[in-house]
């Protein structure tokens, strides 16, 4: 791959030290797009594109893979990551009525970011703590026992305190 | 070996064989749709997604799949167990049950996979109803259409596009029931390195993936008086159209196809092969002006337009190696719109050229905006595929079988042996040496004209031509990966050749991806290609050099061979391009 290619697609200096430092290079897309995901909260076109020359495969196989897999984001999150559980035990302790009261309540869709790029609400599946169903997650804290009621309540912790 | 059994049948098979290989073996037929084994071309998908092969192994609780399953020793397969009949069909409703039913209007109908599948299994309804999935249609490049809602994932194309031409711009993206195969950022194809090779269209077993249809401006083109519509055909269409007629795989219809252009009312029925003869000069002398003048050896054909695409993207660095020759359909356009035009009194802007192609990738390179002259247009108008040309021809009702055959019209309608077999891999390349071997060994008198070592369908092939004591180093590549391949040894300085004749199709224009479907088997590539060759040495005049009305023209209008002239109108130039 032409040297120049990788140049036109930016610079990416920590993906760069975090290729380098793979011991094999086989395999390497998945690592790298966890990295990046790190990094930068989400996988942007560019970075996608500087992947694929970094690792001399075709830009559709990463765009492929990280469709794939659902931990992948591929547009900008939040600031808060609001992930209402909707495995089976919170499901029947009515987590779809906390979800859908966090929709109305930040007057977005699920899987959808305020304008403000404050809140994302999401869903995720079973996090291990089903006593406390239904659970919800805003970044690492953990809620449990949510009722619709107490969604304003989560919501104003976080408003005002701007990014983490 | 392996002794398996099969439907109670016992037999041996070597070991590696696939179920449906030994089912094969022993003329047991089991239905498929994903899996295409083109062994030859290295083109084996063999990723068992479609599920349709399904057999009953004893010993094992599940179904498994014939194509990707290897046997094992004493094996004993049931291919029609009631268990698998009933999988098998349950598979095929699910299939269809996604699949937009709209075979009467489907470029594909009559000639579809999946068609023949459901009535070779004899469906006669669908049980499930199931989400179906509704998606634009891509008619954003010049060539290929893509319409995802008749993709039934057998990623042939994808593996077509990845591993046999190395341009990769497909793959699966999403998962489960939102999966389409697209490019990245699921990008209109304009937008991607696609070459527009047109071989994912070629092993599409349905209509997701057709070419661009431009019959309707051509048949606009014809009905308006106004205009003077030439047509020129490419030497691959003449082996090949008669399949779409029910001739014999191999059959040359050169007269039954001219006598059809001028049936379907074209003023002029030209030859692109004129244009091959002319391109051999151009490049001939190129060649030698290289070597005279210390300029960049190995010199690269560049009548492929898909390998042009492709090196712009791949090789942006290698740009001053390919031959700035144009190809010929477009040094046709480029001559009849002022040469011919001038000839017959015609004002040029009121010429429209149509190419006869097997190719998709002309119909893109048409539209390049450097392949033009000021004030007076695109040296070509139109490209109009094999099959599009055979879809015309059905249309206007013409009967083609009892078409008395008639030959081309003159001036810039007759050509050489040499340019027949432009349309073979390795036929250009035999066509310069054959020119070659007279300009640069003037005192033999009886120069070589058949190099058989130059002929032949491998993939890469290499071979040394003597040329009155000069050993000639001549590289032949067909495919993109090959091609590829072939570049890289040649950027890192580790092959060494005078010149180098690519195409990116497998076996060349014979298989272009605008040739009637060849129906997964790879021997028609090669009877289309022997066609040529019994053309070629049928002929008269076998070099290129010896076209007398190529002559005529130099004489007449272009002047010098490589000439100021000959630069204007035959020559063109590359651009860099990225990979997306």
């Amino acid at each position: 791959m032409a040297q120049e290619a990788l140049e036109a697609a930016g610079s990416y200096p920590e993906i760069d030290a975090f290729y380098d430092s793979l011991p094999d290079k086989n395999g390497a897309l998945i690592p790298v797009l966890h990295k990046a995901q790190e990094v930068y909260g989400y996988l942007p076109k560019d970075v996608q594109l500087y992947i694929a020359r970094k690792l001399e495969i075709p830009a559709s196989k990463v765009f492929g893979v990280a469709t794939f897999y659902s931990l992948f984001n591929l547009e900008k999150k939040g600031d808060y990551r609001v992930n209402v559980c909707l495995g089976t035990a919170c499901f029947v302790r009515g987590s779809e009525g906390v979800l859908a009261e966090f929709e109305k309540e930040l007057g977005v869709a699920r899987t959808e970011t305020t304008s403000d790029g404050t809140f994302t609400i999401g869903s995720i599946r079973c996090v291990g703590a089903c006593g406390l169903a239904p659970v919800v997650m805003v970044n690492d804290k953990v809620y449990g026992r949510v009722t619709p009621d107490d969604v304003k309540h989560i919501v104003d912790e976080y408003l005002g305190k701007g990014g983490e | 070996m392996v002794t398996v059994t099969i439907n109670s049948i016992e037999t041996q098979v070597p070991e590696g064989t696939t179920i449906l290989e030994a089912a094969k073996s022993l003329g047991i037929h089991i239905p498929t749709l994903c899996h295409l084994d083109l062994h030859d071309i290295k083109m084996v998908n063999q990723v068992g997604t479609c599920r349709v092969c399904m057999v009953d192994v004893e010993g094992r609780r599940n179904l498994i799949p014939a194509c990707s399953t290897l046997v094992a020793p004493n094996m004993k397969i049931s291919t029609n167990t009631l268990r698998a009949i009933r999988a098998r069909r349950a598979i095929v409703e699910l299939l269809l049950s996604s699949h937009p039913r709209e075979c009467l209007t489907c470029e594909r109908n009559q000639n579809c996979e999946l068609q023949s599948l459901a009535a070779e299994l004899g469906i006669r309804e669908i049980r499930f109803k199931g989400p179906r999935l509704h998606a634009e249609k891509d008619t954003s490049s010049y060539s290929i259409v893509r319409n995802k809602e008749k993709c039934v994932l057998c990623r042939r194309c994808e593996t077509m596009c990845n591993e046999v031409q190395t341009v990769g711009v497909y793959s699966a993206i999403n998962r489960g029931i939102e999966t389409v195969i697209a490019p990245a950022f699921d990008l209109p194809m304009i937008e991607t390195s696609c070459t527009f090779c047109g071989q994912c269209v070629s092993v599409c077993p349905t209509g997701a993936l057709t070419e661009t249809d431009d019959t309707q401006d051509v048949w606009s083109a014809l009905a308006n008086p106004d205009l003077y519509v030439i047509a020129q055909t490419a030497p691959a269409v003449r082996v090949a159209l008669g399949e779409s007629f029910g001739y014999p795989v191999g059959t040359q219809v050169t007269g039954k196809m001219a006598a059809s252009l001028k049936k379907l009312g074209f003023d002029k029925v030209l030859d692109t092969d004129f244009a091959a003869d002319l391109t051999i000069l151009e490049e001939a002398s190129e060649f030698l002006h290289r070597v005279q003048h210390g300029g960049r050896l190995p010199i690269l054909t560049s009548c492929c337009p898909a390998w042009v695409k492709f090196f712009e993207h791949s090789f942006p660095d290698l740009l001053d190696i390919p031959s700035t020759c144009k190809s010929p359909h477009e040094m046709f356009g480029a001559v009849a719109k002022t040469y011919l035009a001038k000839k017959l009194g015609i004002d040029p802007k009121k010429i429209v050229i149509v190419s006869i192609m097997p190719c998709l990738a002309k119909k893109f390179e048409a539209k390049r905006e450097e392949l033009s002259q000021t004030d007076v247009g695109r040296d070509v108008d139109f490209v109009l595929s094999t099959r599009e040309l055979a879809r015309m021809i059905r249309e206007a009702g013409i009967s083609f079988e009892t078409l008395p055959d008639e030959e081309f019209d003159d001036v810039m309608g007759e050509s050489t042996g040499a340019a027949v077999i432009f349309g073979t891999s390795g036929g250009v390349i035999e066509a310069v040496v054959r020119t070659a071997a007279v300009w640069l060994d003037k005192d033999n008198p009886n120069p070589e004209i058949d190099f058989h070592q130059l002929r032949g369908m491998q993939g890469i092939r290499e071979a040394e031509v003597n040329i009155g004591g000069t050993e000639i180093k001549i590289a032949i590549a067909n495919g993109l990966g090959n091609a590829r391949r072939l570049l890289e040894d040649i950027r890192s300085g580790k092959a060494n050749y005078h010149a180098i004749e690519i195409m990116a199709c497998p076996s060349g224009c014979v298989g272009g991806g605008g040739q009637p479907y060849h129906g997964n088997d790879i021997e028609v590539l090669r009877k289309r290609a022997s066609a040529l060759y019994k053309e070629d040495s049928e002929k008269q005049v076998r070099r290129s050099h010896e076209n007398l009305q190529v002559k005529a023209l130099y004489d007449e209008f272009l002047g010098e061979l490589y000439g100021e002239k000959a630069h204007d109108l035959l020559h063109t130039h590359y651009v860099k391009r990225e990979i997306l």
